[in-house]
Protein backbone atom coordinates (compact mmCIF):
# COMPACT_ATOMS: atom_id res chain seq x y z
CA UNK A 1 0.00 0.00 0.00
CA UNK A 2 1.22 3.03 -0.97
CA UNK A 3 1.25 6.24 1.60
CA UNK A 4 -1.27 7.88 0.21
CA UNK A 5 -3.74 5.19 -0.37
CA UNK A 6 -2.84 4.34 3.39
CA UNK A 7 -4.16 8.05 4.18
CA UNK A 8 -7.06 7.38 2.37
CA UNK A 9 -8.45 4.10 3.80
CA UNK A 10 -7.25 5.55 7.26
CA UNK A 11 -9.16 9.47 6.56
CA UNK A 12 -10.82 9.20 10.38
CA UNK A 13 -7.52 7.98 11.66
CA UNK A 14 -5.09 10.81 9.74
CA UNK A 15 -7.54 13.75 10.08
CA UNK A 16 -7.60 12.82 14.50
CA UNK A 17 -3.93 13.07 14.38
CA UNK A 18 -3.43 16.10 12.24
CA UNK A 19 -5.88 17.90 15.03
CA UNK A 20 -3.72 16.14 17.65
CA UNK A 21 -0.85 17.35 15.95
CA UNK A 22 -1.98 20.93 15.90
CA UNK A 23 -3.28 21.18 19.27
CA UNK A 24 0.28 20.60 20.47
CA UNK A 25 1.76 22.73 18.51
CA UNK A 26 -0.84 25.56 19.40
CA UNK A 27 -0.80 24.76 22.82
CA UNK A 28 3.16 24.93 23.23
CA UNK A 29 2.96 28.08 20.72
CA UNK A 30 0.78 29.70 23.03
CA UNK A 31 2.64 29.02 26.08
CA UNK A 32 6.14 29.82 24.67
CA UNK A 33 4.77 33.24 23.68
CA UNK A 34 3.12 34.36 26.69
CA UNK A 35 6.64 33.49 28.07
CA UNK A 36 8.79 34.73 25.39
CA UNK A 37 7.12 37.45 24.46
CA UNK A 38 7.34 39.63 27.57
CA UNK A 39 10.18 38.05 29.22
CA UNK A 40 11.72 39.17 25.92
CA UNK A 41 10.72 42.94 26.48
CA UNK A 42 11.71 43.02 29.75
CA UNK A 43 15.48 41.88 28.99
CA UNK A 44 15.65 44.20 26.15
CA UNK A 45 16.93 47.24 29.18
CA UNK A 46 19.13 43.95 31.01
CA UNK A 47 22.07 43.33 29.13
CA UNK A 48 23.61 41.21 31.17
CA UNK A 49 20.80 38.70 32.49
CA UNK A 50 19.81 38.74 28.83
CA UNK A 51 22.96 37.17 28.02
CA UNK A 52 22.18 34.54 30.80
CA UNK A 53 18.87 34.17 29.80
CA UNK A 54 19.24 33.42 26.09
CA UNK A 55 22.43 31.37 27.08
CA UNK A 56 20.01 28.76 28.90
CA UNK A 57 17.76 28.75 26.00
CA UNK A 58 20.62 27.85 23.84
CA UNK A 59 21.45 25.09 26.07
CA UNK A 60 17.90 23.77 26.09
CA UNK A 61 17.87 23.77 22.40
CA UNK A 62 20.63 21.53 22.00
CA UNK A 63 19.39 18.72 23.98
CA UNK A 64 17.78 16.01 21.42
CA UNK A 65 14.34 16.13 21.79
CA UNK A 66 13.51 12.59 22.02
CA UNK A 67 15.90 12.88 25.28
CA UNK A 68 14.30 16.14 26.49
CA UNK A 69 10.61 14.20 26.29
CA UNK A 70 12.23 10.95 28.48
CA UNK A 71 13.63 13.36 30.66
CA UNK A 72 9.77 15.02 31.45
CA UNK A 73 9.06 11.84 32.02
CA UNK A 74 9.87 11.44 36.02
CA UNK A 75 9.45 15.07 36.67
CA UNK A 76 6.42 15.59 38.92
CA UNK A 77 3.72 18.24 37.81
CA UNK A 78 4.77 18.50 34.43
CA UNK A 79 6.17 15.36 33.14
CA UNK A 80 4.31 11.52 32.72
CA UNK A 81 3.28 10.15 29.76
CA UNK A 82 1.27 11.92 27.70
CA UNK A 83 0.31 15.77 26.09
CA UNK A 84 0.95 17.85 28.85
CA UNK A 85 4.52 16.46 28.59
CA UNK A 86 5.02 16.91 25.37
CA UNK A 87 4.01 20.66 25.57
CA UNK A 88 6.07 21.26 28.21
CA UNK A 89 9.15 20.18 26.03
CA UNK A 90 8.17 21.98 22.69
CA UNK A 91 7.07 25.29 24.73
CA UNK A 92 10.81 24.75 26.04
CA UNK A 93 12.22 24.34 22.51
CA UNK A 94 9.72 27.36 20.95
CA UNK A 95 10.85 30.10 24.18
CA UNK A 96 14.59 30.55 22.10
CA UNK A 97 13.44 31.81 19.09
CA UNK A 98 10.84 33.92 20.29
CA UNK A 99 12.62 35.50 23.33
CA UNK A 100 15.82 36.69 21.07
CA UNK A 101 14.09 37.72 18.22
CA UNK A 102 11.88 39.57 20.52
CA UNK A 103 14.97 41.19 22.53
CA UNK A 104 16.85 41.92 19.05
CA UNK A 105 13.65 43.38 17.29
CA UNK A 106 13.51 46.36 19.92
CA UNK A 107 16.92 46.68 20.50
CA UNK A 108 17.26 47.21 16.58
CA UNK A 109 14.55 49.91 16.20
CA UNK A 110 16.98 53.01 15.34
CA UNK A 111 17.76 55.09 18.40
CA UNK A 112 16.64 58.36 16.94
CA UNK A 113 13.04 57.08 16.20
CA UNK A 114 13.31 55.91 19.85
CA UNK A 115 14.72 59.21 21.07
CA UNK A 116 12.23 61.41 19.80
CA UNK A 117 9.46 59.61 20.85
CA UNK A 118 10.20 60.31 24.37
CA UNK A 119 11.54 63.88 23.69
CA UNK A 120 8.08 64.25 22.33
CA UNK A 121 6.45 63.33 25.48
CA UNK A 122 5.34 59.71 24.82
CA UNK A 123 5.52 57.77 28.17
CA UNK A 124 7.30 54.38 28.35
CA UNK A 125 4.30 52.06 27.66
CA UNK A 126 2.82 54.42 24.47
CA UNK A 127 7.00 54.18 23.38
CA UNK A 128 6.82 50.29 23.63
CA UNK A 129 3.03 49.67 21.73
CA UNK A 130 3.03 52.41 19.32
CA UNK A 131 6.97 52.47 18.11
CA UNK A 132 8.89 49.80 19.23
CA UNK A 133 6.99 46.55 18.95
CA UNK A 134 4.94 47.86 15.32
CA UNK A 135 8.82 48.56 14.28
CA UNK A 136 10.22 45.16 15.94
CA UNK A 137 7.41 43.52 14.69
CA UNK A 138 9.25 41.40 11.23
CA UNK A 139 11.92 40.20 13.08
CA UNK A 140 9.25 39.07 16.04
CA UNK A 141 7.30 37.33 13.50
CA UNK A 142 10.12 35.83 11.92
CA UNK A 143 10.90 34.16 15.67
CA UNK A 144 7.66 33.45 15.50
CA UNK A 145 7.92 31.66 12.19
CA UNK A 146 11.06 29.64 13.13
CA UNK A 147 9.76 28.05 16.25
CA UNK A 148 6.49 27.47 14.48
CA UNK A 149 8.26 25.45 11.72
CA UNK A 150 10.28 24.13 14.48
CA UNK A 151 7.62 22.97 16.79
CA UNK A 152 5.69 20.89 13.67
CA UNK A 153 8.66 19.07 13.34
CA UNK A 154 9.54 18.40 17.29
CA UNK A 155 5.98 17.45 17.76
CA UNK A 156 6.46 14.05 15.40
CA UNK A 157 8.77 12.92 18.21
CA UNK A 158 5.76 13.33 20.95
CA UNK A 159 4.58 10.11 20.08
CA UNK A 160 7.24 8.80 21.70
CA UNK A 161 5.96 9.05 24.74
CA UNK A 162 2.04 8.89 24.03
CA UNK A 163 1.28 12.47 23.16
CA UNK A 164 -0.19 11.51 19.46
CA UNK A 165 0.26 13.53 16.61
CA UNK A 166 0.99 12.52 12.98
CA UNK A 167 4.31 10.80 14.86
CA UNK A 168 1.95 8.09 15.52
CA UNK A 169 2.33 6.74 12.17
CA UNK A 170 5.91 7.37 11.91
CA UNK A 171 7.01 5.55 14.76
CA UNK A 172 4.16 2.85 13.94
CA UNK A 173 5.93 2.36 10.32
CA UNK A 174 9.45 2.29 11.89
CA UNK A 175 8.06 -1.05 13.99
CA UNK A 176 6.55 -2.23 10.88
CA UNK A 177 9.67 -1.46 8.91
CA UNK A 178 7.15 -0.05 6.21
CA UNK A 179 8.10 3.03 4.88
CA UNK A 180 5.29 3.96 3.28
CA UNK A 181 3.40 4.41 6.86
CA UNK A 182 6.74 6.57 7.79
CA UNK A 183 6.01 8.65 4.93
CA UNK A 184 1.74 8.65 6.04
CA UNK A 185 3.33 10.65 9.20
CA UNK A 186 5.94 12.83 7.44
CA UNK A 187 4.40 13.94 4.55
CA UNK A 188 1.63 15.22 5.94
CA UNK A 189 3.85 16.82 9.02
CA UNK A 190 6.07 18.51 6.40
CA UNK A 191 2.65 19.96 4.45
CA UNK A 192 1.37 21.44 7.42
CA UNK A 193 4.66 22.98 8.38
CA UNK A 194 5.37 24.30 4.78
CA UNK A 195 1.65 25.64 4.73
CA UNK A 196 2.11 27.19 8.14
CA UNK A 197 5.51 28.84 6.99
CA UNK A 198 4.11 30.75 4.03
CA UNK A 199 0.99 31.79 5.66
CA UNK A 200 3.11 33.45 8.42
CA UNK A 201 5.89 34.35 5.58
CA UNK A 202 2.68 36.47 4.28
CA UNK A 203 1.57 38.10 7.36
CA UNK A 204 5.15 39.28 8.34
CA UNK A 205 5.66 40.88 5.31
CA UNK A 206 2.29 42.67 5.66
CA UNK A 207 3.07 44.13 8.84
CA UNK A 208 6.85 45.48 7.70
CA UNK A 209 5.93 49.09 6.75
CA UNK A 210 9.32 50.31 6.38
CA UNK B 1 -4.16 70.51 27.97
CA UNK B 2 -2.12 73.02 29.83
CA UNK B 3 1.52 72.34 29.88
CA UNK B 4 4.02 74.15 32.16
CA UNK B 5 5.45 75.77 29.77
CA UNK B 6 2.60 78.07 28.71
CA UNK B 7 2.98 80.79 31.65
CA UNK B 8 6.58 82.31 29.81
CA UNK B 9 5.88 85.86 30.44
CA UNK B 10 9.36 87.14 32.13
CA UNK B 11 11.98 87.80 29.79
CA UNK B 12 14.01 85.21 30.60
CA UNK B 13 12.95 81.34 29.14
CA UNK B 14 14.95 78.89 30.86
CA UNK B 15 18.02 78.98 32.72
CA UNK B 16 20.50 77.15 33.84
CA UNK B 17 21.66 77.35 37.60
CA UNK B 18 25.16 76.25 38.22
CA UNK B 19 24.04 72.64 36.57
CA UNK B 20 26.33 69.90 36.71
CA UNK B 21 25.48 65.98 35.02
CA UNK B 22 27.49 63.11 35.69
CA UNK B 23 27.67 59.74 34.45
CA UNK B 24 27.11 56.82 37.54
CA UNK B 25 30.88 56.57 37.00
CA UNK B 26 31.24 60.12 38.49
CA UNK B 27 32.42 61.77 35.23
CA UNK B 28 31.11 65.23 35.20
CA UNK B 29 29.96 65.80 31.16
CA UNK B 30 28.32 68.74 32.22
CA UNK B 31 30.00 71.50 35.48
CA UNK B 32 28.87 73.73 36.47
CA UNK B 33 26.54 75.44 33.93
CA UNK B 34 25.01 79.14 34.56
CA UNK B 35 23.65 80.07 31.44
CA UNK B 36 20.16 81.96 31.03
CA UNK B 37 18.21 81.93 27.38
CA UNK B 38 16.08 84.78 26.53
CA UNK B 39 12.50 84.61 25.66
CA UNK B 40 12.23 84.88 21.74
CA UNK B 41 16.16 83.96 21.38
CA UNK B 42 17.84 81.72 19.42
CA UNK B 43 20.98 80.51 21.49
CA UNK B 44 23.09 78.32 19.67
CA UNK B 45 25.52 75.87 21.63
CA UNK B 46 28.04 75.58 19.76
CA UNK B 47 31.73 73.08 20.83
CA UNK B 48 33.50 70.01 19.27
CA UNK B 49 32.24 66.66 19.56
CA UNK B 50 31.88 65.44 23.11
CA UNK B 51 31.88 69.22 24.55
CA UNK B 52 28.59 68.85 26.09
CA UNK B 53 26.17 70.52 23.69
CA UNK B 54 23.68 67.53 23.10
CA UNK B 55 23.75 66.43 27.01
CA UNK B 56 23.04 70.35 27.87
CA UNK B 57 19.88 69.92 25.57
CA UNK B 58 18.63 66.58 26.93
CA UNK B 59 19.19 68.05 30.51
CA UNK B 60 16.52 71.18 29.55
CA UNK B 61 13.84 68.53 28.14
CA UNK B 62 14.69 65.83 31.04
CA UNK B 63 15.88 63.34 28.71
CA UNK B 64 18.58 63.51 31.12
CA UNK B 65 18.27 64.57 34.91
CA UNK B 66 20.65 67.19 36.36
CA UNK B 67 22.86 65.72 39.36
CA UNK B 68 23.43 68.98 40.87
CA UNK B 69 21.89 72.56 40.30
CA UNK B 70 18.57 73.19 38.93
CA UNK B 71 17.22 74.28 35.45
CA UNK B 72 14.43 76.35 35.74
CA UNK B 73 12.12 77.23 32.86
CA UNK B 74 9.48 80.17 33.49
CA UNK B 75 11.04 80.06 36.82
CA UNK B 76 9.82 76.53 37.99
CA UNK B 77 13.05 74.34 38.87
CA UNK B 78 12.05 71.62 35.94
CA UNK B 79 12.55 68.69 38.55
CA UNK B 80 9.42 69.45 40.16
CA UNK B 81 7.41 68.95 36.75
CA UNK B 82 6.03 65.92 35.15
CA UNK B 83 8.42 65.29 32.91
CA UNK B 84 6.27 63.50 30.10
CA UNK B 85 3.83 66.69 30.51
CA UNK B 86 6.98 68.48 30.33
CA UNK B 87 8.35 67.24 26.61
CA UNK B 88 5.15 68.01 25.39
CA UNK B 89 5.45 71.48 26.01
CA UNK B 90 9.14 71.64 24.52
CA UNK B 91 9.66 70.77 20.94
CA UNK B 92 12.33 68.82 19.88
CA UNK B 93 14.03 68.05 16.39
CA UNK B 94 17.28 65.85 15.70
CA UNK B 95 19.68 65.24 13.29
CA UNK B 96 17.95 62.38 11.43
CA UNK B 97 14.66 63.56 11.97
CA UNK B 98 13.97 60.66 14.06
CA UNK B 99 10.36 60.35 12.18
CA UNK B 100 8.11 57.22 13.00
CA UNK B 101 9.09 54.82 9.59
CA UNK B 102 5.60 53.31 10.07
CA UNK B 103 3.47 56.05 10.31
CA UNK B 104 2.20 58.91 7.81
CA UNK B 105 4.01 62.02 7.48
CA UNK B 106 0.38 63.37 8.54
CA UNK B 107 0.00 61.38 11.79
CA UNK B 108 3.38 61.80 12.56
CA UNK B 109 3.15 65.54 12.39
CA UNK B 110 0.02 65.21 14.75
CA UNK B 111 1.89 63.18 17.18
CA UNK B 112 2.18 65.59 20.50
CA UNK B 113 -1.62 67.05 19.68
CA UNK B 114 -2.93 63.27 19.40
CA UNK B 115 -1.18 62.62 22.84
CA UNK B 116 -2.69 66.15 24.15
CA UNK B 117 -5.83 64.14 23.23
CA UNK B 118 -6.84 67.52 20.60
CA UNK B 119 -9.81 66.36 18.64
CA UNK B 120 -9.12 64.74 15.34
CA UNK B 121 -10.44 67.42 13.53
CA UNK B 122 -8.21 69.99 15.24
CA UNK B 123 -5.52 68.01 14.27
CA UNK B 124 -5.87 67.54 10.92
CA UNK B 125 -6.14 71.09 10.68
CA UNK B 126 -3.01 72.18 12.30
CA UNK B 127 -1.15 69.02 10.72
CA UNK B 128 -1.99 70.73 7.20
CA UNK B 129 -1.30 74.28 8.52
CA UNK B 130 2.41 73.14 9.87
CA UNK B 131 3.11 71.18 6.38
CA UNK B 132 2.17 74.85 5.00
CA UNK B 133 4.27 76.28 7.00
CA UNK B 134 7.51 74.46 6.41
CA UNK B 135 7.22 74.28 2.73
CA UNK B 136 5.40 71.15 1.91
CA UNK B 137 2.03 70.63 0.25
CA UNK B 138 0.03 69.00 2.74
CA UNK B 139 -2.17 67.45 -0.45
CA UNK B 140 1.55 66.45 -1.47
CA UNK B 141 2.49 65.45 1.33
CA UNK B 142 0.54 63.88 4.27
CA UNK B 143 -0.17 60.49 3.01
CA UNK B 144 3.54 59.79 2.43
CA UNK B 145 5.89 57.08 4.49
CA UNK B 146 8.89 59.14 5.88
CA UNK B 147 11.10 55.93 3.55
CA UNK B 148 9.60 58.68 0.58
CA UNK B 149 11.02 61.23 1.64
CA UNK B 150 14.34 63.07 0.96
CA UNK B 151 16.67 64.25 3.76
CA UNK B 152 15.41 68.05 3.44
CA UNK B 153 11.68 66.90 3.27
CA UNK B 154 12.40 64.55 6.45
CA UNK B 155 13.79 67.77 8.09
CA UNK B 156 10.96 69.83 7.43
CA UNK B 157 8.70 67.17 8.64
CA UNK B 158 10.71 66.94 11.93
CA UNK B 159 10.24 70.59 12.39
CA UNK B 160 6.52 70.76 11.50
CA UNK B 161 6.24 67.62 14.07
CA UNK B 162 8.26 69.98 16.65
CA UNK B 163 5.85 72.80 16.65
CA UNK B 164 2.69 70.96 16.04
CA UNK B 165 1.27 71.92 19.50
CA UNK B 166 2.72 75.21 19.48
CA UNK B 167 5.50 74.96 22.10
CA UNK B 168 7.12 77.93 23.02
CA UNK B 169 10.63 76.47 23.72
CA UNK B 170 12.11 74.45 20.57
CA UNK B 171 15.31 72.55 21.33
CA UNK B 172 16.98 71.44 17.71
CA UNK B 173 19.91 69.15 17.91
CA UNK B 174 22.05 69.55 14.94
CA UNK B 175 18.84 69.17 12.66
CA UNK B 176 20.52 70.12 9.42
CA UNK B 177 24.09 68.29 10.17
CA UNK B 178 23.24 65.44 7.18
CA UNK B 179 21.81 67.32 4.66
CA UNK B 180 23.96 67.76 1.58
CA UNK B 181 25.15 72.21 1.58
CA UNK B 182 22.60 73.23 -0.68
CA UNK B 183 19.95 71.95 1.37
CA UNK B 184 21.17 73.20 4.20
CA UNK B 185 21.29 76.91 3.02
CA UNK B 186 18.02 76.38 2.47
CA UNK B 187 16.39 75.21 5.50
CA UNK B 188 18.70 77.75 7.61
CA UNK B 189 16.88 80.72 5.44
CA UNK B 190 13.90 79.23 5.77
CA UNK B 191 14.37 78.60 9.85
CA UNK B 192 15.54 82.22 10.16
CA UNK B 193 12.36 83.18 8.57
CA UNK B 194 10.07 81.16 11.04
CA UNK B 195 11.91 82.07 13.97
CA UNK B 196 11.75 85.63 13.58
CA UNK B 197 7.65 85.29 12.69
CA UNK B 198 7.03 82.35 15.47
CA UNK B 199 8.88 83.95 18.29
CA UNK B 200 9.97 81.11 19.74
CA UNK B 201 12.99 80.18 22.19
CA UNK B 202 14.81 78.39 20.55
CA UNK B 203 18.62 76.30 21.83
CA UNK B 204 20.13 74.99 18.81
CA UNK B 205 23.59 72.61 18.80
CA UNK B 206 25.67 73.00 16.06
CA UNK B 207 29.44 72.15 15.65
CA UNK B 208 29.32 74.43 12.34
CA UNK B 209 30.97 78.27 13.28
CA UNK B 210 28.72 79.28 10.14
CA UNK B 211 25.78 77.91 10.87
CA UNK B 212 26.02 79.29 14.50
CA UNK B 213 27.21 83.03 13.37
CA UNK B 214 24.03 82.76 10.95
CA UNK B 215 20.99 81.39 13.01
CA UNK B 216 22.27 82.93 16.41
CA UNK B 217 20.87 85.98 18.16
CA UNK B 218 23.92 84.56 20.83
CA UNK B 219 26.21 81.80 20.89
CA UNK B 220 27.14 79.80 24.01
CA UNK B 221 30.70 78.35 23.67
CA UNK B 222 31.21 74.60 25.62
CA UNK B 223 34.56 72.87 25.80
CA UNK B 224 34.69 69.75 28.01
CA UNK B 225 31.68 70.32 29.53
CA UNK B 226 32.16 73.92 30.73
CA UNK B 227 30.74 77.11 29.43
CA UNK B 228 34.11 79.22 28.01
CA UNK B 229 31.47 82.20 27.54
CA UNK B 230 28.07 83.51 25.70
CA UNK B 231 28.96 85.98 22.94
CA UNK B 232 26.78 87.94 19.82
CA UNK B 233 27.97 87.13 16.47
CA UNK B 234 29.74 90.46 16.67
CA UNK B 235 31.64 89.99 19.58
CA UNK B 236 32.16 86.01 18.90
CA UNK B 237 34.36 87.00 16.16
CA UNK B 238 36.54 89.92 18.23
CA UNK B 239 37.12 87.80 21.41
CA UNK B 240 40.54 86.81 22.12
CA UNK B 241 39.61 83.49 24.14
CA UNK B 242 41.51 80.94 22.68
CA UNK B 243 39.04 78.08 22.06
CA UNK B 244 37.07 80.79 19.94
CA UNK B 245 40.10 81.77 18.27
CA UNK B 246 40.05 77.53 17.19
CA UNK B 247 36.83 78.25 15.94
CA UNK B 248 37.25 81.01 14.40
CA UNK B 249 40.34 79.92 12.32
CA UNK B 250 38.86 77.16 11.36
CA UNK B 251 36.24 79.85 9.69
CA UNK B 252 38.88 80.94 7.22
CA UNK B 253 40.40 77.63 6.47
CA UNK B 254 37.13 76.27 5.87
CA UNK B 255 38.04 72.68 8.38
CA UNK B 256 34.47 74.13 9.69
CA UNK B 257 31.33 73.02 7.56
CA UNK B 258 31.04 74.04 4.23
CA UNK B 259 27.41 75.24 5.69
CA UNK B 260 25.98 78.61 4.93
CA UNK B 261 27.68 80.66 1.90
Amino acid sequence: MKWYEFLLHNRVEVFQRIIEHLGLVAASMAIALAFGLPVGIWLVRRAKLQRWVIGVANVLQTIPSLALFGFLIPVPWIGGVGASTAIVALSLYAILPILRNTCIGIMEVDPAVVESARGMGMTPRQVLWQVQLPLAAPVLLAGVRVATAMCIGIATVAAAIGAGGLGVFIFRGLAMVNNQVILAGAIPAAGIAIAVDSGLGYFQKSVDKR
Amino acid sequence: MKSPTDSLQDGCALSFQDTTYRLPSGNALISNLNLTVARGETLILLGRSGSGKTTTLKLINRLLDASEGDILIAGKPIRSLDPIELRRGIGYVIQDAGLFPHWTVERNVGLVPRLDGWPDEKIRARVREMLSLVGLPPEEFAERRPSGLSGGQKQRVGVARALAADPPILLMDEPFGALDPITRADLQKEFLALAARLQKTIVFVTHDVREALYLGTRIAVLDQGRLVGVYTPGEFLKTSEPEIHAFAASLHSGAAGEGAQ
